[in-house]
């Protein structure tokens, strides 16, 4: 069928539900013709103009070097700029607060803890995290931040100052204290590290190895380790010394790691956050890490 | 003709002659393109009086009066809520319906209502029906009120086509004027009424007036004006023709006994003037009751021809009812020549047999069981809802502690809920291990030393809570736990049940 021939017989009118049909045919059907309305159409050619608005108003076109700005010149990284910055203005009067009040002030007020643990979250998660894990879980050589145990300290000024100090970060106000290495320095023998160790773990009802020779073991403790970690073994927070009797242990409580210890020395670094975080932060972070549960009153 | 298209044919319950009305087409233009876009054929819409007409006064002033002054009633809820009997309050979450109260949590409310509006609609459409099209949906009812104030300004149908036909004048034009300012006032009005729903009525309209309200409610009212100016006063039957979906649905759910707007072919044909009527009567041959006068045409305000059997175009409006039967009684026949009935009742009549109605059938009575059922579980559900309640949030890390003296702890967020519009105090304890101890985190004791969490009137309070096991050693790796959220004052309890994990 030509096509001369098709756009005549358009014009034939289907006989079963008086429409005209498009004179298509496929083997005896046809095809009907049911137009659109025309205002759709124009609906179409409307959308279309609004979509050219877009390259009116926003950057679109990419350029050489750059891409043309549009009337609003809108970036969504700006954008965010600017709603982070909008965040700062809604956020001051209580960010205010934090700065002038003390940490003992501040949990004493429970409307301004509760935006201190709002604000010690995320930036518990920023910079603490990495060690200490996301909760405050801690891992091996990472103090757990929940429990009840504080090498130096679980009051709110003593936590304020591990943050704002760090433990044997270099800071002139930082913890320090060192465990030697007992072993690697010829301080004690191969024998004696072995004692001690089983001494160690005896202090906190732990099995000791058959045959290890105890007396020995007790007698190296006093020697060489209750200076720092007392002579009951119960630890000191001045010098960052861990209590040998409890139930929780940094490093981990069998033999091996103990002797490791003894042989080489701890001594886990805890960065001074003074100067690198802001005020605020650090106060709202002491909250946030005395809410975990473990804080001493 | 084929085979086929005889069938078709015989099967039409329609007379042969073909069908005028919407469905017709627009003569092909006489280029020699293929029409793919048609323009707009304009329906004038004749004024009518009768019983549908009345009904539809009614349904349009009750549910533009609900809507228009709905925001306005106030309903004494107490100190800490808004007095608005109907209130959307985005800000803090909240929709109030009279006498209730719901949380954004209970948004399964808001399921029901649509699973109620939908087989409603489904029970309308097995009874009579478009009912819904015809009578209720806002798009009938504004474009019905737009109708109404056209025809103020611009005349019935004959002066509204006599006129647009002739060049433009100054009465016209004011006339014209009228007509749109007057719509723009409505649709202005309607887009006002929108948004009062969504804060204090009386406050905001002081504020609308003194310029004084936010952004927003301008912002909608402007959108609401513009849409309801266009569907209303420029869409009209395009609106039900070409957008609605329901047209679509409501065909593949009807069935032979559903009631629609007919017309009774059996009585109407052979359409003839009265005159030849007579004539055609008096020599015994037949002749129908359908004089072809098209005021059943001239009424309809989708502009369609019911004498063509239903279609899609048709809103069952029942308009071309009344008007035929103001004819009919003119004529002194009997009305009814166009009446709600079906196609199968015409069938009946034409086999001489009794027509009859089956409003009682399967399908009405499985949509109103399906009403019944979810209508039912939500007035149960929602006249035994507890208001309080504690949600809880297992530490993700550390999963467990293990204290100095070897106890284990948990930790957890709990969520306490109270819906009651006054303060109330809560403790929580915990059940299922020997001996367990919960501490909250950062709550001070109140002044006189009970530790109470005190939750403000319609409010949340998150506090951390620590759960410390003092008893078995070694410890299961898991056990259910349930927490306990007491009112100290009623001793009504909310319970959620998680876990405490040992190593």
């Amino acid at each position: 069928m030509s096509q001369e021939q098709d756009h005549q017989d358009h014009k034939e009118i289907d006989a079963v539900t008086g429409t005209a049909t498009t004179g298509h045919d496929w083997d005896g059907i046809r095809e009907l013709n049911t137009p659109l309305p025309r205002w759709w159409l124009w609906t179409f050619y409307a959308c279309i103009v609004w979509a050219v608005g877009y390259w009116v108003v926003y950057p679109a076109w990419p350029l050489l070097t750059n891409s043309t700005q549009g009337l609003t010149a809108w970036h969504a990284r700006s954008a965010v700029v600017a709603d982070l910055e909008e965040l700062k203005v809604q956020r001051g009067p209580m960010m205010a607060k934090l700065s002038s009040a003390s940490v003992a002030e501040i949990v004493a007020d429970p409307q301004l803890a509760d935006f201190a643990r709002a604000v010690g979250r995320p930036a518990f998660g920023d910079n603490c995290a990495p060690c200490h894990g996301a909760g405050g879980g801690g891992g091996k050589g990472y103090p757990n931040l929940n429990d009840d145990d504080w090498l130096w300290g679980g009051k709110l000024d003593a936590i304020e100052q591990t943050i704002r100090h760090g433990a044997r970060s270099g800071d002139k106000d930082d913890h320090e204290g060192n465990m030697p290495a007992f072993g690697r320095d010829g301080i004690l023998k191969a024998k004696e590290i072995s004692a001690v160790a089983d001494h160690v773990r005896s202090l906190s009802g732990l099995a000791t190895e058959k045959g290890e020779d105890l007396a020995l073991g007790k007698k190296v403790f006093a020697d060489n380790c209750a200076l720092c970690h007392g002579p009951e073994g119960k630890g000191n927070r001045e010098l960052g010394a861990p209590n040998l009797t409890d139930k929780i242990w940094l490093y981990g409580s069998d033999k091996a790691t103990i002797m490791q210890g003894v042989q080489n020395g701890r001594g886990g670094v805890m960065p001074a956050w003074q100067g690198r975080l802001s005020e605020p932060t650090i106060k709202a972070l002491t909250v946030y890490v005395y809410s975990f549960g473990g804080g001493e009153k | 003709m084929t085979a086929l298209e005889e069938l078709v044919k015989q099967s039409e319950v329609q007379p042969a002659k073909a069908p005028a009305g919407a469905e017709a087409p627009l003569p092909p233009e006489s280029d020699d393109d293929i029409p793919l876009y048609a323009p707009r054929r304009k329906i004038y819409p004749q004024s009518v009086q009768g019983r549908f007409r009345r009904i539809r006064w009614a349904v349009l002033v009750v549910t533009l009066g609900i809507y228009y002054l709905l925001p306005f009633v106030r309903w004494d809820r107490g100190p800490n809520a808004p007095g608005q009997a109907v209130l959307i309050d985005f800000p803090s979450r909240r929709f109030y319906f009279f006498f209730i109260e719901l949380w954004p949590q209970e948004v399964y409310y808001l399921t029901g209502l649509l699973i109620l509006a939908a087989i409603g609609l489904f029970l309308m459409n097995a009874l009579a029906g478009r009912v819904w099209c015809g009578y209720l949906c806002p798009q009938t009812v504004w474009t019905d009120l737009y109708f109404a104030i056209e025809r103020l300004f611009e005349g019935d149908r004959r002066e509204h086509m006599r006129r647009d036909t002739q060049p433009m004048t100054a009465e016209k034009l004011a006339r014209k004027a009228g007509k749109h300012a007057t719509w723009l006032l409505v649709a202005w009005w309607t887009g006002g009424a929108w948004v009062l729903y969504f804060a204090d009525a009386p406050t905001l309209v002081k504020d609308l007036a003194t310029g004084t309200a936010p952004f927003v409610a301008y912002l909608w009212i402007g959108i609401l004006t513009a849409t309801t100016y266009t569907l209303a006063g420029h869409m009209r039957e395009q609106v039900c023709l070409y957008m609605c979906p329901w047209p679509r649905i409501q065909a593949a759910l009807t069935d032979e006994y559903a009631l629609n707007v007919t017309y009774r072919y059996d009585r109407g044909e052979p359409r003839c003037s009265a005159k030849k009527a007579e004539q055609l009567r008096a020599l015994g041959q037949p002749a129908g009751d359908c004089v072809d006068c098209l005021q059943c045409v001239h009424v309809c305000p989708t502009g369609v021809d019911i004498r063509g059997g239903a279609n899609l175009g048709c809103i069952q409006c029942g308009l071309c009812i009344d008007a035929c039967d103001n004819v009919m009684s003119k004529l002194g026949r009997a009305t009814g020549l166009i009446a709600y009935d079906t196609d199968l009742n015409i069938k009946q009549r034409i086999e001489g047999k009794k027509p009859f109605f089956k409003l009682l059938r399967m399908r009405t009575l499985l949509y109103a069981a399906v009403m019944a059922v979810a209508g039912g579980i939500m007035i149960f559900t929602l006249a035994t809802r507890d208001s309080e309640g504690i949600s809880v949030i297992h530490d993700r890390n550390p999963m467990f502690v293990r204290l100095s003296d070897g106890a284990l702890r948990n930790g957890y967020v709990i969520r306490i809920v109270n819906k009651r519009l006054k303060y109330r105090d809560f403790i929580v304890a915990v059940d299922g291990l020997p001996s367990t101890l919960v501490d909250y985190v950062g709550l001070p004791p109140r002044s006189d030393s009970r530790q109470l969490v005190t939750v403000g009137p319609d409010q949340t309070r998150e506090v951390r809570v620590v759960v410390t096991d003092y008893s078995s050693m070694p410890p299961a790796p898991s056990t259910t736990i349930l927490f306990r959220l007491i009112d100290v004052d009623s001793g009504e309890v909310a319970e959620m049940r998680d876990h405490f994990f040992g190593p």
